[in-house]
């Protein structure tokens, strides 16, 4: 674990022992997983496996249910009415519909970027440490660290060391977006799901996302939902394919680009149909 | 509408012509009763040129013109006039306007020697000066080069008189009576418990109270009888004779002499009073400031109830509650409060406020004040703590609409965002939404005050009287009286124009009070915009 990963001597937020996170190759295990907007069936029966510290894509046509499944790992899916699911996820072996576990520590542990950059109107100090004001940090010291360790992970710091108490809504999109991954690693999660994070991007922009995926991926575990088949191919270590809520293949990305078994996913891949 | 396909012109171009003559004739309505407020309005307190008028009756009248007007039956192609003048002196011509039929006048002239006063009693006063009697006896007739000098400085002298007399019989016999008041609550407290030794202590206070006020009394006398023996003998346009103590006089002024920088001066003088004096004669002449405070205290205040109350159940609607048929029916209530008559609210308000709620506390607070005090209520009656919550429960829909509806602009992604750091509910709406929604919140909070500050009926039942004898606000703890009863300017301008004995005299000020009522209106409303810009402001992008 690198120095920087190291939390503040007062920090509250558990790390837990690199060790610990070693290898475990089913870090999050979803099981059977059947999810419904109302009557509307919008997953069917998923049982995949996800690895500690990889990066996985989702990717399918839209509707295909690969948000569905991703806003489903942190429970966001729990502000939509009349939602039901069936099946299981665990997360390092504890179920997330664990009826003892809070969805707040859950989401916690699991930090999100949306598609859509979302900065509070509040000054970028106070965008990026606002998951450490929620539970309770008060200590300036803290509070500046985590900020310049986050945004210096993002690759944000030096273009807005400068003004950190300026609007958080004046900076470009690129900006913006990066400034959302920054708030999302504040409190040390373990778990980074990324929304289709460079869908509003330009090039230029999404180039610097993808680098930063890359080194992201040395302390978090990635779950990213994309579009571009290429961005797909050149971030994660494995893809999964999804279509009309099912669950198509799943394997590592080389397979899955190179060497796909179902003629499904080599029809979406060559740009077929999707 | 053309229903033939070749017709040139767009089905529906005709409704953008009839949707910008409603906006023409909304606009205009707008602008007429704002220009009919401020003209009649503003035009109140200018001195203009008094004329002295012969009629072919033979008699003269000196007035300043107020109307004039088509006389009721005179044929439209050919109207003839009719004219009003104010010749004040009310105890001499029983009424201070006259209606004179233009064609009878036989002429105006402008003499330099009328002289317009200002009374404490019996309204205003056109007359032509004879001689001034001073306080040290001489006397100098109005001919003489120094007679508007020493006029002037001798009104001034007699209003330094004047003022020490209202200091001493209003405020500091008043403070007197107000201690007797209570210590008399105490003792006869005192009495019934028997608390011998409290009750010597308190006839000794009453004992001292009682002298006093009798020593304050000898100095008001002592102050009549040392500075107020000037006096103008004048003439009115018959000849009468007309002596005027110049103790009762306010303001004179030559109003055919004047130069426009006088007239200006003037001008000022009185809107002064007006707006930082207080009502004299049946709240006809004077000024206003009880009223303006009245107003000002009340609508600030409701403003500061209405607001939390109003966010607090918007959070909830919007927030928490389950969405589903009781919601909506909740809603559709919440809605149809807002068309709810203002009046049906002054009756709840009495009803609910001030007997029920305002009874209790009495009951439970003030039960020594009643039992000893001829149960006088203290919260039991109308005062501005219940006309500030009848007002607030009326303008309850509007802030809870905005404010729902400013909740509901906030884009999904930011509270999706706070959610998703692991924020709680509470702490997203807290951190999140509600400083995103503050202006429209605040939109909601100017609707409510613009609405509240010009409400009337519903005050009359809960605490807004004629004159009150003392500001809800003053030097004595707690500073702000929540049970006092107190003046407002909606119902000063029903007061003046319908329950006023002189219609005549009451018809400027009515103006007056309406502008002065529309200023304070649009004052609030420009406070609570500058703040709520400022609020945007800071949600705006710095650079981009």
């Amino acid at each position: 674990m690198s120095q920087i990963m190291n939390p503040p001597s007062s920090s509250r937020i558990k790390v837990r022992p690199a060790a610990e996170r070693e290898g475990r190759k089913d870090y999050i295990s979803i099981r059977d997983f059947g999810f419904y907007y109302g009557a509307k069936k919008a997953l069917d029966a998923i049982s995949l496996d996800i690895p500690e510290r990889q990066v996985v894509a989702f990717i399918g046509p839209s509707g295909c249910g690969k948000s569905t499944l991703l806003r489903n790992l942190n429970r966001m899916n729990d502000l939509v009415d009349g939602i039901r699911h069936e099946g299981d996820i665990t997360i390092n072996g504890r179920s997330i519909y664990d009826p003892g576990l809070e969805v707040i520590s859950l989401r916690r542990r699991v930090g999100m970027v949306f598609q859509k950059s979302n900065p509070f109107p509040k000054s970028i100090f106070e965008n990026v440490v606002y998951a450490l004001r929620v539970v309770g940090v008060r200590d300036r010291a803290v509070l500046e660290e985590a900020c310049e360790t986050s945004l210096r992970k993002a690759a944000l710091w030096d273009e807005v060391k400068d003004r950190l108490n300026d609007s958080a809504l004046g900076l470009s999109g690129g900006q913006m977006q990066r400034l959302c991954i920054a708030r999302a690693i504040a409190n040390r999660p373990e778990i980074l799901l990324m929304d289709e994070p460079c869908s509003a991007l330009d090039p230029i922009a999404t180039g610097k996302i993808e680098e930063l995926i890359h080194e992201l991926k040395e302390q978090f575990t990635i779950v990213i939902v994309t579009h571009s088949m290429q961005q797909a191919a050149r971030v994660s270590d494995r893809t999964a394919f999804f279509y009309l809520g099912k669950q198509i293949e799943y394997d590592t990305t080389e397979k899955i680009f190179m060497n796909p078994t179902q003629a499904q996913t080599e029809a979406y891949i060559s740009g077929r149909f999707g | 509408m053309a229903s033939s396909s070749d017709s040139s012109t767009p089905r529906g171009e005709a409704w953008v012509w009839f949707s910008g003559l409603g906006l023409i004739i909304g606009l205009g309505m707008v602008v007429g009763l704002l220009a009919l407020v401020l003209m009649n309005g503003a035009t109140v307190f200018w001195a203009p040129p008094v004329p002295v008028a012969q009629v072919d009756d033979g008699r003269v009248l000196i007035g300043q013109l107020a109307q004039r007007r088509i006389r009721a039956g005179s044929p439209a192609d050919q109207p003839r006039y009719e004219r009003q003048y104010q010749v004040g002196l009310r105890e001499l011509n029983g009424n201070s306007y006259l209606w004179i039929d233009e064609a009878k006048i036989k002429g105006e002239t402008f003499p330099a020697d009328v002289l317009g006063l200002e009374r404490v009693e019996n309204g205003p006063a056109f007359v032509r000066p004879q001689t001034l009697r001073k306080s040290d006896g001489k006397i100098i007739p109005a001919t003489d080069a120094a007679f508007e000098a020493a006029f002037q400085a001798e009104v001034a002298a007699a209003a330094a008189v004047r003022e020490k007399l209202i200091d001493i019989t209003r405020h500091r016999i008043g403070d007197v009576n107000a201690a007797m008041d209570q210590a008399r609550v105490a003792l006869r407290r005192a009495e019934d418990l028997k608390i011998t030794d409290e009750v010597a202590a308190l006839q000794k206070e009453i004992a001292q109270l009682d002298g006093r006020f009798a020593s304050l009394q000898e100095e008001a006398k002592q102050v009549v009888a040392g500075g107020a023996v000037a006096s103008l003998v004048s003439q009115d346009a018959a000849g009468r004779e007309v002596v005027v103590p110049l103790t009762q006089v306010i303001r004179a002024w030559f109003p055919n002499r004047l130069d426009t920088w006088g007239r200006v001066n003037l001008f000022a003088s009185r809107l002064g009073e007006f707006i930082f004096d207080e009502p004299r004669e049946a709240n006809t002449e004077g000024g206003l400031m009880p009223a303006i405070f009245g107003t000002l205290v009340m609508t600030v205040f409701m403003s500061l109830l209405v607001t939390p109350f109003g966010v607090i159940t918007a959070i909830y609607l919007r927030e928490y509650a389950q969405q589903g048929p009781v919601l909506r029916i909740v809603r559709i209530s919440v809605n149809n409060l807002a068309g709810v008559p203002s009046i049906v609210f002054g009756v709840f308000g009495l009803g609910f406020f001030v007997y029920v709620l305002g009874g209790s506390i009495d009951q439970l607070f003030f039960a020594d004040q009643l039992k000893y005090n001829n149960n006088t209520p203290v919260f039991g009656t109308g005062g501005l703590l219940w006309c500030s919550l009848t007002l607030a429960l009326m303008t309850l829909p509007v802030v809870i609409v905005a404010t729902e509806e400013a909740l509901a602009a906030v884009p999904r992604g930011m509270r999706e965002a706070s959610l998703a750091t692991g924020a709680s509910k509470w702490q997203t709406i807290r951190d999140i939404l509600l400083p995103a929604s503050a202006p429209g919140i605040l939109t909601g909070v100017i609707l409510a005050m613009a609405r509240g500050a010009g409400e009337v009926a519903p005050l009359m039942l809960v605490g807004v009287v004629k004159l009150a004898p003392s500001l809800p606000f003053d030097g004595s703890a707690p500073f702000l009286h929540l049970d006092r009863k107190f003046m407002h300017l909606g119902f000063h301008v029903y007061d003046l124009g319908f329950q006023s004995p002189d219609s005549d005299a009451a018809r400027p000020m009515v103006f007056a009070t309406t502008l002065l009522l529309i200023v304070l209106v649009v004052c609030l409303n420009l406070g609570a915009i500058w703040i709520r810009n400022r609020l945007r402001a800071r949600f705006k992008g710095a650079s981009f």
